[in-house]
This record gives structure tokens, C-alpha cells and sequence, in this order.
């Protein structure tokens, strides 16, 4: 069965500042659960704010090591997970239901990309 | 009568809606199974049921839009499905006539139920497939079919067998679990542990089923390994203080992770001892590890048979070339496994792993105890593994005539030509365990 890397991008402005609700946590842990339970999650986490995070860069035979994406930049990725799912169709159905449990003012995409196996 | 949809055209919206519900369907569709059927009782009614929600969806849906909770939708309409068909079919009221006063009282949730009852609904579904009066074939399909939401055709397509022959195992083990009157129920006490086995033992034969079989179109077979993966995966969260859940979990990923390493380029078996171990999947071996370890977490001190299996392959695991294998732990656990589940096979498995523990003069003497076991008169490894024991010991001319008798009784092709090099050159290396 195929593996699935889901990443979630989302728009950091539109992120509460005091970080998820409550309510959008429980919703994600019984999300979590269920997927978990159907023994499709392999693996999964949301990501530290892109401010804190560091690009360690290749270019031009120079290296380049930067510390986040800067603030221009308008979505980041906030999370991943890894699915294994009998099709891409099924690891979509997963990412939609993960979606869904944010509240309306957030602007969250998930990224399905099948995980290329040797 | 049910309004059929009608059946949309390739590449339309109209398809790729459909295709849509019908992966809804697929991962909803034990769990709706298994909450109709703690209200019918007969597993074979509730899919039927659950059947039935599906037409309604495709036509609702296709129309409206899949819902915000597909399950907690598919499970109200099987609901109120099983409510008319109580109404409607008077050849089951008096059999159902009890339940249908229960639901006519009680309203059907809107809500989905709690998390909790789905999860037991589920796990009474699995212990119901796997129920001991059914054939291991009849459990195979039905829990294939039920909890892992597989068509008919494709079970057929992995067991390699035509699709009327699977569809018919499937109802007529739906049919003996009704006439049978089969409880719908997770056993408790002892019962539970012995039934427990049973299911178990289901997961680990679709595996094998996958894993060991030559025959056929070994494209296909993968298929079954990865649904006995899932439905193992699907048990160890259902069930996480059942030590041996997470046992035969650790080593169903162990023995997955040499899938690849397990058959040369043109498809020939090649033995653990040759196997390239750089091919070994880590990330499978690394999942089977941690089953292993929340195994011995829920039962510190008593593994039972698939952890001392999983503990075994484990070792391997560990080893990065065969020289390094740890012999010794392994006939530790072995030792154990006798006595958990005893059989003359464990200790011919013993006897090789002392040998190369201790020397072939040990494995040797524990060989020849089992010369008289009648389980494993005609089982050639017997032969084959006394005959390298021979050789090593500078035996020649017995050892020889172990790997002729070996080779006579060697069912598949690959082996036999081995055990007659062997006969022919009884030094040479290639023991084929």
C-alpha cells in the first residue's frame, strides 16, 4: 500500500496568535485518533511557527544557512502527516476531514504527495 | 424497491464524485457494518443494510454533496433501514421482534455514538468474523470483506480464485453465523483469550497467505500482507492492553521488512542466511520494534507465542550480517516458545539455533529426539537439518544420505535441486532453514 506525505500548509496571519483553539485541538486529537485507529496514520505533527525554523540552503556552490522563511512569505508549512492508504483517493478523504476541523477564519491546504517507495 | 443510480461515464463529474463516495463508503463502511449489527444481531442482515445506505448515498450525495459526517449519515439511514426491514419482513418478526420495540423507542442519534461504543461495535464485528464455527477460510473472506471493507472481486483476485466461489464462502459463513446463532460479542474471562487467538490467527493467515504463497501472480499477493498489516495495526489500537495484538503486529511488520530480500531477480526464494540485508525495509523493522516493546510493556515477564516469534525475528533484525546473529538469545527464545506453544516444528527450530549456539554435536542430540515424531515424518526439513548437522560434524556418508531423504520429500522444485547439490557435495554450504 502506498505511503502519502499530507503537508499542511497554512497562512500564518490568519493563525490565532495564542496558537490553535481548544476546541480545534480536541477536534484534531479525536481526528487523530480515528485515523490512528483505522491503521492508516503512520506519522504526524504540526510544526513550530516558520519564524523559529532555519534554511540551510544550496545554491550556486555556496552555501547559505538563513534562519526562517522571512515574513514575506505568505503560507508555510505547518504540519505534516503520513498515511498509508489503499489510494490517493483515500489519503484526499483524510486530508479533507483534516481540514474540516478548523474553524472558518483559518486558511489551511494540505499538500497529498505520493511517497516515492525503492 | 431502491432507486438505482444510474451509472455515471468515465472521466464525467459525475464519476469522480462517485469515486469519492465510494472511498467514503470504503472507510466507514465496518464501522456502520458493526453498529447495524449490535442492533440486528446478524452480521449478514447489517451488511445488507449498510449496502443499502450506500445506494441512498450515491444518489443523495452525488446530487447534494457528501456531508460533514459521512459515517454518522450512512449510520442513521442503515438505521432507519433496519427499523422498515423489521417493519416490512414478517418472516423475521418474531426473531426481531424484541429489537424492533427497542428501536421504535429509542431514536436513532443524530449525532454520531460515542467514540467508545463505535470501537467496541467494531471489535465485536472482528470477533464475530473470526468466529471458531466458521473455516479459517470462511473468517479469512468475511474479515476481509466486513472489517477490511474489501469487494468481493478483490479478495477473488488475491486468493486467486474465481469471484462467485468467494461471494458464496461469504454467504454461506454469513449464513452459519445466523443458524449457529452466534453471539454478537466480544467474550469475556477465558473465553476471551481463547477466541482472542482465533482472531489472531485469521490476521496471521491472510498474511501468510500474501507472504508464503508461490503460486500465481505474485503481483497480487502483496495486497493481502498490506491488509493483514492494517488489520493488525487496526486491532492494536482497538485492543492496546492485549499483549499479543501488539505481538503478532511486531511480527507481521518484522517479516514484512524482508520482502524485498526474500526472492532473487528472477524469482527464486533465497534463504534468510543469503539474504542481503542492506535490502531489509528499516522503516518496517523500526515499527515492529516498538510493537514489540508496547508488547512487553502490557505483559512484562510473560510474552506469549507471536511476541517470543516477534522477539525471535527481532534478533534478526538486529543482526546486520548473519555471523552477527545472536544464536544464543535465539535459542533462549525458542526454548520458551516450546513451552508457550509447544509443537515438534518449534523444536526442530530450536534444535537449529542450539546447534549454531552451542555446536551440531547439541543440535544434533535435540534432532534425533524429534526422529520419532510423526508430525514430522514427511516433513523434510527434518532430514535436511540432521544432514548439515552430520556434515558439520564430519558425518559424510550419513549426512548424505539425510539430504537424498530430504530431497524426496521436498514439495517445491527450488529446494529439491538444492538438497541434491547437497547430497552430491554434503560439505558444501546451504542450510535450508
Amino acid at each position: 500500500m502506498p505511503r502519502y506525505l499530507s503537508i499542511v500548509h497554512i497562512d500564518e496571519s490568519t493563525a490565532p496568535a495564542q496558537g490553535p483553539s481548544e476546541e480545534l485541538m480536541r477536534r484534531m486529537g479525536e481526528l487523530i485518533e480515528e485515523v490512528t485507529k483505522a491503521g492508516v496514520m503512520l506519522e504526524t505533527a504540526g510544526l513550530t511557527p516558520a519564524a523559529q525554523g532555519t534554511t540551510v540552503r544550496w545554491q550556486g556552490g555556496n552555501l547559505s544557512v538563513t534562519d526562517g522563511p522571512f515574513t514575506e512569505s505568505k503560507e508555510v508549512i505547518g504540519g505534516y502527516a503520513i498515511m498509508q492508504c489503499k489510494d490517493k483517493a483515500e489519503a484526499i478523504e483524510w486530508s479533507k476531514r483534516f481540514v474540516k476541523v478548523h474553524e472558518d477564519y483559518w486558511t489551511v491546504s494540505c499538500e497529498v504527495r505520493e511517497i516515492a517507495e525503492a | 424497491m431502491e432507486p438505482q443510480p444510474t451509472p455515471a461515464r468515465p472521466d464525467s463529474p459525475d464519476c469522480a464524485a462517485a469515486h469519492a463516495i465510494e472511498t467514503v463508503f470504503r472507510l466507514e463502511s465496518p464501522r456502520v457494518v458493526a453498529g447495524v449489527a449490535r442492533i440486528v444481531r446478524d452480521v449478514g442482515i447489517a451488511e445488507e443494510l449498510t449496502q443499502d445506505a450506500l445506494v441512498a448515498a450515491l444518489e443523495r450525495w452525488s446530487r447534494d454533496g457528501v456531508p460533514d459526517n459521512p459515517g454518522a449519515w450512512l449510520m442513521a439511514t442503515a438505521r432507519h433501514r433496519a427499523v422498515d426491514l423489521i417493519r416490512r419482513r414478517e418472516t423475521y418478526a418474531r426473531k426481531l421482534a424484541e429489537i424492533g420495540r427497542d428501536l421504535e423507542t429509542i431514536a436513532p442519534p443524530e449525532e454520531p455514538a460515542d467514540p467508545e461504543d463505535i470501537d467496541d461495535d467494531l471489535l465485536r464485528l472482528v470477533f464475530t468474523t473470526c468466529h471458531p464455527v466458521l473455516s479459517p477460510q470462511a473468517r479469512t473472506a468475511l474479515t476481509l470483506r466486513l472489517v477490511g471493507g474489501l469487494s468481493t472481486a478483490e479478495i477473488a483476485r488475491a486468493y486467486l480464485v474465481p469471484e462467485p466461489t468467494v461471494a458464496q464462502r461469504i454467504v454461506r459463513a454469513k449464513r452459519t453465523l445466523a443458524t449457529r446463532n452466534v453471539a454478537f460479542e466480544v467474550p469475556y474471562g477465558p473465553d476471551r483469550e481463547a477466541r482472542l487467538g482465533s482472531v489472531l490467527d485469521v490476521i496471521y493467515l491472510i498474511f501468510n497467505e500474501g507472504y508464503a504463497a508461490t503460486a500465481g501472480d505474485d503481483l497480487l499477493r502483496p495486497g493481502l500482507v498490506e491488509d493483514a498489516l492494517r488489520l493488525a495495526r487496526v486491532l492494536s489500537a482497538l485492543m492496546p492492553k492485549e499483549p499479543e495484538v501488539h505481538g503478532l503486529t511486531a511480527l507481521l511488520e518484522f517479516q514484512a521488512s524482508r520482502t524485498a530480500a526474500r526472492t532473487a531477480s528472477d524469482g527464486t526464494p533465497v534463504l534468510l542466511e543469503r539474504q542481503n540485508r542492506r535490502r531489509w525495509n528499516r522503516r518496517l523493522i523500526a515499527r515492529g520494534i516498538r510493537a514489540l516493546d508496547r508488547a512487553g510493556a502490557t505483559a512484562p515477564g510473560a510474552p506469549g507465542p507471536y511476541a517470543l516469534q516477534a522477539a525471535i525475528a527481532a534478533c534478526h533484525a538486529h543482526a546486520y550480517r548473519y555471523e552477527d546473529t545472536d544464536w544464543r538469545t535465539i535459542a533462549t527464545l525458542y526454548g520458551l516458545l516450546a513451552v508457550a506453544a509447544p509443537s515438534p516444528v518449534v523444536e526442530l527450530n530450536r534444535a537449529v539455533a542450539v546447534a549454531m549456539a552451542d555446536g551440531p554435536a547439541e543440535g544434533l542430540r535435540l534432532v534425533d529426539a524429534l526422529a520419532a515424531e510423526p508430525v514430522l515424518r514427511d516433513y523434510h526439513l527434518l532430514p535436511s537439518v540432521r544432514g548439515d548437522l552430520l556434515a558439520r560434524l564430519g558425518r559424510v556418508a550419513e549426512a548424505r544420505e539425510e539430504f537424498v531423504r530430504a530431497a524426496g520429500l521436498a514439495r517445491n522444485e527450488q529446494e529439491r535441486e538444492l538438497l541434491l547439490r547437497r547430497a552430491a557435495d554434503p560439505s558444501s554450504p546451504g542450510r535450508s532453514s
